[in-house]
């Protein structure tokens, strides 16, 4: 105990009131706090259950370090290309003069497709440019283009890309278009009255009012795309060589042939999903001083 | 100018997002050579495994929801009512599910719970579906919380109790009779938001070894050809439905309000 701590008046009132939540805390430690927890220390602990960093060091072998790469590369371009695709749908639909019709419709879809991932969303998008699909034999008879032929073949990265981007933009969509109404119009004409173009607008006020949801959006956007298993175990099985399968497989029959490098492996997925969301936490917080 | 922009963008995705629907209901109806036919969902409809693992993944739903609703509704009360100092570490924690990702947890739930642990879950299969049902909340806590606490930022929870309370009521009347009626909305629509991540989920039902919807799919996808993307079909009108129900009970509540 600190000095501090002793010279402070004991408090000997019993808080009851925090007994209110304990099902709460005792729910968030059983099933979330301490599963991770054991994660966490089994990947530095030995197979006798000592303190080891050869763990770590184990990872470090060339398809693991290609699997992670692959992830974050496909976490990173999807996340991107979502967030440009939906805002821009987004705004073409808040300020692009587009009919008022078009609004609820579109926010409706976009709860229903965002949530339209995992093992039916491979289907549908193996039944339009899978091999025999819809898209893949139109292009094929009608303009005689060969797909497959110009390189792109759906149980691939670019296919995995292009799956994924069907729950990504409507996540955005749906996270963004509050954002956007948030923008006072009084805002815009103010700016057009002091002679600012539309380009310097966006720049200068839209833009970093914007940012810090943008910034989460984005954050949010590369977590749900690296922790994604189902779609791309249904789309490609076992082979594609990304984090979450090499993952799954581990867990269903020790792959790597040590359990504690699976710990490891899961571990890493930890860092790089928090890392994600602590850059977006201080980036927040820099932008909204700043917007003070 | 800035009009042509808008409706390119905007029918472009419109593209982007019907296609594979189209696709999927296409080629659903081809499993008859040379006309369109319902032969695929018969298949479907005909195979038990379906009906099993369709009706097992909607009683989990069910008990989620169910347990969802009583950890959630008490706690988020609770915390507006008496505790906000701890608001910032509740919702921290409602938001770790969407930073920690599922496999990982249910990865922590096999070695935290397997048979030779102090309390073996997946020792037994209804330890198992406990296990399942308590990883499910897990997912859809920070749908459900975020979902209730808006719901009672809209009424006054200090003056309610209060008002129960001189009234002779005691904690459980006041939860069950003021508070959740009041945010029977907001419930409703976490209710049907946890319905639609259950109902297909995959990563936990798998790595777990239950038979629930989401590994059949994945079953079905590997050895046949026109049964997913009716599989698909039919997922996808679920999800539809979840959300529609959602909007229909925020119109309904609306309406309620109006003619207050």
């Amino acid at each position: 105990m600190s000095e501090a701590d002793l010279r402070r008046p004991p408090k000997w009132r019993l808080p009851t009131e925090w007994l209110g939540i304990l099902p709460f805390v005792a729910f968030a430690l059983l099933f979330l706090i301490l599963p991770t927890m054991k994660i966490v220390v089994g990947a530095f602990q030995s197979p006798e259950g000592g303190f080891t960093l050869q763990n770590m060091v184990d990872l470090n072998t060339e398809s693991i370090r290609s699997a992670y790469w692959t992830s974050i590369k496909l976490s990173l371009i999807t996340a991107l290309l979502g967030c440009a695709i939906g805002f821009a749908m987004a705004s073409a639909v808040v300020f692009g003069g587009l009919p008022k019709r078009v609004r609820s419709p579109l926010l409706t879809f976009s709860g229903v497709a965002s949530n339209f991932a995992g093992v039916p969303l491979a289907f549908a998008f193996i039944a339009t440019l899978g091999p025999a699909g819809l898209v893949t034999l139109w292009l094929k008879t009608e303009f005689g283009i060969n797909l497959r032929a110009m390189g792109f073949n759906l149980l691939s990265f670019w296919g995995l890309v292009v799956t994924y981007l069907f729950f990504q933009i409507p996540l955005m969509i749906l996270i963004i278009i509050p954002a956007l109404d948030g923008l006072k119009r009084e805002w815009r004409e103010a700016a057009e009255v002091l002679g600012a173009t539309g380009a310097q607008y966006w720049r200068m006020v839209a833009f970093p009012i914007l940012f810090p949801s943008l910034l989460g959006t984005f954050a949010l956007l590369f977590a749900n795309a690296f922790g994604a298993v189902a779609t791309a175990f249904a789309l490609t099985g076992p082979q594609l060589n990304i984090v979450p399968i090499k993952l799954f497989a581990q867990i269903r029959g020790d792959v790597l042939g040590n359990p504690n490098l699976g710990y490891a492996l899961a571990f890493g997925m930890i860092v790089i999903t928090g890392l994600a969301n602590v850059t977006y936490i201080v980036l927040r917080t820099r932008s909204e001083r700043w917007l003070k | 100018m800035t009009r042509v922009f808008a409706w390119t963008a905007f029918l472009l995705g419109v593209l982007f997002f019907a296609l594979p629907l189209a696709g999927m209901t296409e080629f659903s109806l081809k499993m008859r050579r040379g006309e369109y036919s319902f032969d695929a969902y018969r298949r479907v409809f005909e195979d038990q495994r379906f009906w099993d693992t369709f009706s097992y993944s909607l009683i989990l739903a069910g008990a989620t929801i169910v347990f969802g609703v009583l950890l959630v509704v008490p706690t988020a009360y609770w915390v507006r009512l008496k505790l906000p100092q701890a608001r910032p570490v509740i919702e921290f924690i409602t938001l770790l599910p969407l930073v920690i990702p599922a496999i990982v947890i249910v990865f922590g739930y096999i070695r935290l719970y397997n048979t030779s642990s102090v309390l073996p879950l997946t020792g037994s299969a209804l330890g198992t579906d406990v296990l399942l049902t308590m990883g499910y909340a897990t997912l859809a806590l920070p749908y459900m919380y975020r979902a209730v606490d808006t719901g009672l930022r809209t009424i006054d929870v200090a003056t309610l109790t209060e008002a129960a309370q001189s009234l002779g009521a005691g904690w459980i009347t006041i939860l069950a009779r003021i508070i959740l009626p009041n945010v029977l909305v907001a419930v409703l629509s976490g209710a049907f938001l946890t319905l639609a991540i259950v109902i297909g989920e995959f990563t936990m039902a798998a790595l777990l070894n239950r038979p629930a919807f989401g590994p059949f799919m994945q079953l079905l996808g590997a050895n046949r050809a026109y049964e997913p993307p009716a599989l698909a079909v039919i997922a996808f009108a679920i999800t539809w439905g979840c959300m529609g129900l959602i909007q229909l009970v925020t119109r309904f509540s609306k309406h309620e309000r109006a003619k207050v």
